[in-house]
């Protein structure tokens, strides 16, 4: 048995997907955080069933002639019930999905949640005339409490084996008669099996891209009697022949609000005085430059505290194992390889990466993301994209993987494309690890937010750049802000786990492996053809030791590697002492600009294609190179 | 008649007309937002930044581009919006 978790985006999916699956969807504050759809395995009153949980989506409208994720999934996927996630709060806007849900034809249920955020707003609602008007089972939730999820999947479960299916409210009589008309003329088409011809007709009336390719496609000749029907409304209305159609469901969906809410007086607190200065013209801005300042003072403060004891104790380790086997042996190699290894991701990664992962995830679960958007919008209008935009590139600063991944939520091919090479750019919490083991530690604060403003001001040229050069319109800003909440820290710390964990089982073994590979190289001499190979560009380009060649090779992997393979290649954690200033900031630019990890490179491929992704690669080379360069010879002028 | 972009911060509007392609369309449709609807403005960005519009209990950040296609009607309507305690016109 399979159930599919369906509803808008913010409406609570993947909190209600996370009490069965057990923390494995991290949910986020803001449209479309979920891009692909998950599935788990869960025990409902002693049955096994799947559930999947889909991307939110607000309609069943798709915006290209590629249906999104849910859309797809819905129509084309075997399933046994949806279960609708209603967000309480905004009823009237959510029933418009149901109500397209509904005429899917298959056993609904209704997750009524986010009951106490109505309740806040003085929206009380019966749940029972819901079920009355709708023709399907109601269930109240709270799923951040977990209020109502174990009645919900026993109802569900109950409803499947039933496999009742609801009847379609009806729309205003010439809408009908429309949907009858266009349903006749499709009447025994096969295009989208499995789905009720009302459904299609609607879809076709909506001019819906996905469904009019499929039905078209195979029989064109059809498009001109539908249009026909179409023009018949459109002349009966005055509005376009979508408008009327969807209109209608409007006035459904808002009608049966008004019918089954009673309002009270609204309990507005923090939420909208804070909303006032965040959003405010005047103080936004400021405000905005203030979070994420104190975002990164913050990151940068708690690591260093807790980096300077670690390494020491890792220093005294590598001397003890040094005085247990002689340095030149390969028994003393393989150990101080596996130490430095160990070090490299305990003591100089873990610091600065914990902190920005916890702050990262509090910016997601607060909602500022949204608002940060809604800031940055005429921002981002200059380099030719729009606020939305920005969504994906904060999240780069987390990991470029997931940041290319949700550059689906934007509409526009052109966006994407553009959103997706700058997010590779963005230094991911790899870089930043860099960027504050080497330049902030050993340089001052300064110099690394200077690294940050460069990097911004490269994405800025980029991206303008190839604003120009790629065709293509952009749609503009359409974003729902979502209310602000406060992050529960049991989601903030599932999320951090999730993205520490890959770091702790893939990246981890792989630094201590390539340590040790490292060392032995060293070892046998193996490493310096490579080095002497690297070397016009390491030590005649870059002015640097000729080996830490091996250790950019290693960075392609994973980018804390640099760092990790640095300490290796010159054989000790105080940097200092062997890599001047210079050094070590020409170090950083480059490994900051250079070719993305290959896990980034992967994503990159399927998101945009090999022949781009490839320029990319190739791209990031040159500014790497062209801006370590200027920053060697501008710390040259300026010191 | 006049655009959504040219209101003022707490004034009410009636969307009248949403011009621009079917897709900018459908994506306001999806939204919640449509002909007939109510909407307050709440905020407006500066340097031409998008204006935050609240409609049936939602919030939504459209851009100038778009809120120069959306038509609104205020019929002379000067409500403050609800809850606020700044009133707007000339009281002190």
């Amino acid at each position: 048995m399979r159930f599919v978790l369906a509803g808008q985006p913010n409406a609570g999916k993947s909190s209600i997907f996370n009490s069965v699956a057990g923390y494995r969807s991290a949910t986020a504050n803001f449209p479309g955080s979920s891009v692909t759809y998950t599935v788990t395995k869960a025990l409902i009153a002693g049955r096994e069933v799947e559930v999947v949980d889909l991307p939110g989506t607000y309609s069943m409208i798709s915006s290209d002639s590629v249906a999104g994720e849910a859309e797809r999934y819905l129509l084309d996927e075997p399933y046994d019930l949806i279960i609708n996630i209603v967000d309480a709060s905004r009823l009237g806007r959510s029933l418009e999905l149901t109500l397209q849900l509904v005429e899917l034809g298959r056993p609904v249920i209704i997750a009524l949640n986010m009951m106490d955020e109505a309740r806040r707003r003085g929206i009380m609602i019966d749940h029972q005339a819901l079920a009355q008007e709708l023709g399907v089972p109601v269930v109240p939730t709270v799923a951040r409490l977990g209020h109502g999820l174990k009645q919900l999947f026993r109802e569900a479960l109950r409803h499947a084996s039933i496999g009742r299916n609801p009847q379609p409210p009806a729309f205003d009589r010439e809408v009908e008669d429309a949907l009858a008309e266009v349903a006749a003329v499709i009447e025994g088409l096969e295009c989208v099996p499995g789905i009720p011809t009302r459904f299609t007709a609607g879809k076709l009336l909506e001019g819906d891209p996905h469904v009019s390719k499929r039905v078209y496609g195979e029989r064109p000749e059809l498009a001109r009697r539908v249009d026909q029907v179409a023009a018949q409304l459109e002349e009966a209305h005055g509005w376009a022949a979508d408008q009327v159609v969807s209109g209608s469901r409007h006035a459904v969906a808002h009608a049966v609000e008004d019918r089954v809410v009673t309002h009270e007086q609204p309990q507005l607190g923090w939420r909208e005085r804070a909303d006032r200065l965040l959003l405010n013209q005047w103080t936004g801005g400021p405000l905005l430059v203030l979070i994420l300042g104190a975002f990164f003072s913050a990151v940068f403060g708690i690591g260093r505290r807790i980096e300077a004891p670690l390494v020491d104790a890792f220093n005294r380790l590598q001397v003890a194992v040094a005085a247990q086997f002689p340095a030149d042996s390969l028994t003393g190699t393989v150990a101080d390889g596996l130490v430095t290894g160990l070090a490299g991701g305990v003591a100089i990664v873990l610091p600065y990466l914990l902190p920005f992962l916890v702050g990262l995830a509090v910016l997601e679960d607060t909602g500022y993301l949204p608002r940060l958007a809604y800031i940055l919008d005429s921002f981002m209008h200059r380099i030719g994209l729009h606020g939305k935009s920005v969504l994906p590139l904060i999240l780069g600063y987390g990991c470029s993987v997931p940041a290319i991944m949700s550059t689906r939520i934007l509409e526009s091919e052109k966006d994407r494309k553009i959103t997706a090479a700058l997010a590779s750019f963005i230094p991911c919490s790899a870089r930043t690890v860099v960027i504050f083991g080497l330049v902030a530690a050993f340089m001052g604060p300064i110099w690394a937010l200077g690294i940050y403003l460069l990097n911004i001001v490269v994405i800025v040229v980029l991206g303008t750049v190839m604003a120009k050069r790629l065709k293509g319109a952009s749609p503009g800003l359409v974003l729902e802000i979502p209310d602000l909440s406060l992050p529960d820290l049991k989601t903030l710390a599932a999320k951090t786990w999730l993205t520490l964990k890959e770091f702790i089982t893939i990246a981890w073994p792989l630094l201590i492996a390539s340590s040790i590979v490292l060392g032995v190289l060293e070892w046998a001499h193996a490493a310096e053809p490579i080095n002497a190979l690297l070397s016009p560009l390491t030590v005649w380009l870059l002015g640097l030791p000729a080996a830490v060649g091996m250790t950019l090779v290693f960075g392609v992997l994973r980018k804390e590697l640099t760092l990790v393979m640095l300490v290796q290649a010159l054989g000790t954690t105080e940097i200092s002492s062997v890599l001047t200033s210079q050094q070590l900031l020409t170090f950083t630019l480059f490994v900051v600009f250079y070719v993305p990890c290959i896990a980034t490179i992967a994503v990159l491929a399927r998101q945009v294609g090999w022949r781009d992704t490839t320029l990319i690669a190739a791209f990031t080379v040159v500014v790497a190179i062209v801006i370590s360069v200027a920053g060697r010879m501008g710390f040259a002028l300026l010191t | 008649m006049m655009t959504l972009d040219t209101v003022g911060i707490r004034r009410q509007a009636r969307v009248i007309m949403i011009d621009g392609g079917h897709r900018v369309r459908s994506h306001l449709n999806t939204l919640g937002i449509h002909i007939g609807d109510w909407l307050t403005v709440v905020q407006r960005a500066p340097f031409r930044g998008p204006v935050l519009v609240e409609i049936n209990g939602t919030r939504v950040a459209l851009g100038r581009g778009i809120a120069n296609k959306v038509q609104v009607d205020m019929d002379g309507v000067l409500e403050p919006l609800s809850g606020s305690e700044e009133r707007w016109g000339t009281e002190h």
